[in-house]
């Protein structure tokens, strides 16, 4: 799938996580994060944002993300949401 | 490297500490305790108390680099005393003080930089949070902080480990020979418990008042033969920032799940009748247990024989329904806790001393049937961390958490299973703050898991239809909820000792990476 | 539960309901319809909801939403979808499509169920027809606040407005031997006019009642829990009924009195409900 405009997805409230995507011009996967929780689960976090990535084939994306506590499956359909409002 | 009782990696020496005693468990220091010997500067009638300013107070107290300095925080985030001495102090030139402040709040921010400029080159507290504390735990201090419990700093003060060689104690009303009482004036604030030790111990002791009072002023919590000299100011705080209006009961619905499952607790261990006494903390969930309590206590007709500890107005509530005889006041946390202690003879003051220090002849905290506290982390081994946050910076502090715990005979830690995405129970904490040999239950909104030493309280809970499990499957729970949390990594600096109230090293913080 | 709210979503499970309502429907505004689905349909499919129903609101079948509603969030198997304002023909739509989608997902059929709204006053006239339309559905939700809209009146903390609704609701329930349950009560501070309106509902033969705030739910309960003397009565109705049919006694007597089948019946919903409430 492209990212063929910019889309946003989620709110800053507790448990949940503001995802920005963009189309990237340069190519490949950029991936912006901020957590309230990044040194015990910031790799995690981006681990999961490429794997939903991955699982809609996405190949060239810039995503700004800012998470406040969100568990996995949050992170998922927040991803996935702001994919499909990029088409 | 060492590693004691609770397996947490402790030197025998601590540079700018000293030599450490490693904790051995709770009641293992006891015996015959020696007081200190306390230097007084006997004051004949002709001499002058009240003094200028408070250049003056400084000239007279001798203060000198190297000297320790203390306050109490009973203004809280109001206070401006603290900063008004420490600045007055800097602008001298005098260098290397320790500073023994009961806690420290955001509003000491100025601390910063008297501690980069070597003014304060070592601190003692108790509780500490806000820009000062995360500037702490980077490691800005090139002494480690000693941290105490409220009872564990008494202590200290008492049998000499702390010598204290000036004590500015902020006043809401001083009269001119020195007497202080925290009851009345534009910043009254309630009950001095955490003053009283520093008045009694120290070799100097100044009152800062904004409220100088002819002579004689009542009551007098603070005798005139402990106080040397007085000095008036314009303001020794924010009200604003002493006390809140009342502080509320929590509405959300996992707190109250959590309240009503405390209080079955409390209930099914038999502790909750006539004569008993009961202590809870000032926040949300806390004081809707106490809510719950007071339901039942009234349908049931039980009244207690005291509640103590930080008092709110929520307490005193309880206290003038009738709910409990008496209550015991180590703080004020808001106005209408300063108004029953001001008009009711049997809303008490305890010192810091008479609430925690285990080296005296019985604190209230060895007459405490329920103790209700909170936790930052939890361990498999029931260890709390009240001290540092996740990220590993100091956050907190015990207070009375350690000295509660190792009186009462029933601890119960109420706590949300996760907070933001981090599990409250981990295999090891950050940082123990009281040991798991005091903590007996633990409530979450997802179960309930007791400490296995406690056989007494696992038959009492196991015919009801609370959700008891071990603390391995409440652990597990949350995990499952939100993954394994990477451990965070930290240097070998150590920037906090924590000691235990008996005076022993029960956990160092190194500064996190 | 606000279906977009992840905080919420995660504590529903534990706040002491029988069924939680992730609601795609009223809580959540037309622009975040899509994300709200999304984020439903990956919370039923990771958080732990094994002890209570999960009932998702879905967008009234007559709006561009509904139809997506119900092919994403079927196929995670909710236990069952809460249709708004929803008529028979509907009703019978939506059967079908359920119907493929558990084909084709492998479920039961007929696993997943419907509870309509009925809050239009065409509803409460043709509820009857509403619940016979298919066999899916087990209950009826009382709409009280679109309702009273709909005919253009007040709504009241008494409720008069909604009597005749109420009654008519709760006894076509019964008689299609579904559940009934009770519009929400509004004012979440009002916990005295919360315990009178469920009284009122489960005088009328509600089975149950909508919340509209955790803290509405012990209340709730407490008014529906049997009585510790009603318990006791009933188990005693029930080990003499054991006695009676060991003894091969048809009928018997408790207390002098001849116990027939309603005394039977009342007994054992008594004590279905006792252990629903956890106090037996």
């Amino acid at each position: 799938m492209e990212i063929n405009k910019p889309s946003k997805a989620g709110t800053m409230e507790s448990n949940d996580i503001y995802v920005m995507l963009m189309p990237n011009p340069k190519g490949g996967i950029e991936i912006s994060l901020h957590s309230i929780v990044m040194k015990q689960f910031g790799e995690e976090i981006e681990r999961v944002i490429l794997d939903t990535l991955k699982g809609f084939k996405v190949e060239n994306i810039i995503v700004n993300a800012q998470d406040k506590g969100a568990l996995n499956y949050t992170i998922k359909a927040r991803i996935e949401t702001a994919i499909k409002r990029a088409q | 490297m060492m590693k004691n009782i609770l397996g947490r990696e402790i030197p025998g020496y601590i540079e700018g500490y000293g030599i450490v005693t490693q904790f051995e468990g709770t009641f293992k220091r006891g015996g015959i305790k020696v007081k200190k010997e306390v230097k007084v500067n006997s004051v004949t009638p002709s001499d002058e108390k009240v003094l200028g300013s408070i250049e003056e107070v400084l000239d007279k107290v001798c203060l000198m680099d190297g000297m320790t300095i203390s306050f109490h925080h009973h203004l809280r985030n109001g206070d401006r005393v603290l900063n008004f001495v420490v600045d007055a102090i800097a602008r001298r030139g005098i260098k290397d003080i320790t500073l023994a402040a009961s806690s420290l709040f955001p509003n000491n921010i100025p601390l910063i930089k008297h501690i980069r400029n070597g003014v304060i080159t070592k601190i003692v507290t108790n509780y500490m949070s806000g820009p000062v504390a995360q500037e702490i735990s980077r490691g800005i201090l090139k002494s480690p902080v000693i941290m105490h419990t409220h009872g564990g700093r008494a202590r200290a003060i008492e049998s000499g480990d702390l010598h204290i060689d000036v004590a500015f104690i902020a006043s809401p009303t001083a009269d001119t020979y020195g007497n202080i009482n925290g009851l009345y004036g534009k910043s009254a604030c309630g009950a001095l418990g955490y003053a009283v030790s520093d008045a009694m111990c120290a070799d100097r002791v100044v009152a800062i008042t904004d409220n100088l009072v002819p002579y004689p002023t009542c009551p007098i919590e603070i005798s005139q033969i402990y106080v040397d000299y007085i000095l008036k100011v314009d303001s020794i705080g924010d009200p604003a920032g002493i006390v809140s209006g009342t502080t509320k009961i929590t509405k959300d619905p996992v707190g109250l799940k959590i309240a009503k499952m405390a209080s079955d607790v409390m209930v099914s261990s038999g502790l909750v009748k006539n004569e008993m006494s009961f202590q809870t903390g000032a926040g949300g969930i806390s004081l809707a247990v106490a809510a719950e309590l007071r339901k039942y206590m009234k349908e049931n007709g039980i009244v207690g024989s005291f509640a103590s500890g930080g008092i709110t107005g929520y307490l005193v509530d309880m206290f003038k329904e009738g709910l409990f005889r008496s209550l015991f006041d180590v703080q004020c946390f808001d106005l209408e806790a300063i108004e029953s202690y001001v008009n009711s003879h049997k809303h008490q003051r305890m010192s810091a001393s008479m609430y925690g220090n285990p080296d005296n002849k019985g604190a209230v905290v060895n007459n405490l049937d329920i103790v209700i506290l909170g936790a930052t982390e939890i361990d498999t081994d029931f260890n709390v961390n009240v001290t540092t946050g996740s990220d590993g910076a100091i956050m907190g502090g015990s207070g009375g958490h350690s000295d509660t715990a190792a009186g009462a005979k029933l601890t119960i830690i109420v706590t949300q299973l996760t907070k933001a995405r981090l599990p409250i129970i981990k295999d090891s904490v950050t940082t123990v703050t009281t040991p798991g040999e005091s903590i007996d239950v633990i409530v979450t909104e997802r179960g309930i898991a007791v400490n296995p030493k406690r056989i007494d309280i696992i038959n009492k809970l196991k015919d009801t239809n609370l959700p008891i499990m071990t603390i391995q499957e409440l652990k597990a729970i949350a995990e499952k909820m939100t993954g394994k949390p990477k451990d965070i990594k930290f240097s070998n600096e150590i920037v906090a000792v924590i000691e235990y109230r008996d005076g022993s090293v029960i956990d160092v913080v190194r500064r996190p990476l | 539960m606000p279906g977009n709210t992840p905080a919420m979503l995660q504590d529903a499970g534990i706040l002491g309901a029988d069924s939680i309502i992730l609601d795609l429907e009223d809580a959540v505004s037309l622009t975040e319809k899509d994300s709200a689905r999304i984020l439903v349909r990956e919370a039923i499919k990771n958080v732990d909801y094994s002890n209570v129903e999960v009932v998702v609101r879905i967008n009234p079948f007559t709006t561009e939403f509904s139809q997506r509603d119900i092919d994403i969030i079927a196929r995670v198997k909710p236990d069952t979808l809460m249709v708004p304002k929803a008529t028979e023909e509907e009703l019978k739509a939506i059967n079908k499509i359920l119907t493929e989608i558990e084909v084709q997902e492998g479920f039961d059929t007929g696993s997943i169920k419907l509870i309509p709204i009925v809050e239009t006053a065409y509803g409460v006239e043709n509820v009857y027809n509403i619940i016979k339309s298919c066999d899916r559905i087990v209950g009826v939700l009382l709409g009280g606040e679109d309702l009273t809209s709909d005919l253009g009146i007040k709504r009241t903390k008494e409720g008069e407005e909604v009597f005749y609704a109420r009654n008519r609701v709760a006894i076509a329930c019964k008689a299609m031997k579904v559940d009934s349950i009770d519009t929400p009560f509004t004012d979440t501070n009002d916990f005295e006019g919360l315990s009178k309106d469920t009284f009122k509902a489960r005088s009328l033969g509600f089975t149950g009642k909508a919340a509209i705030n955790p803290r509405q739910i012990d209340t709730i309960h407490s008014v529906y829990a049997p009585t510790k003397e009603e318990i006791k009565y009933a188990k005693r109705v029930l080990e003499a009924m054991e006695e009676a049919e060991k003894e091969g006694k048809g009928v018997f007597s408790l207390d002098g009195k001849m116990v027939d089948a309603p005394v039977i019946n009342r007994a054992k919903n008594t004590i279905e409900l006792a252990k629903l409430l956890v106090l037996v």
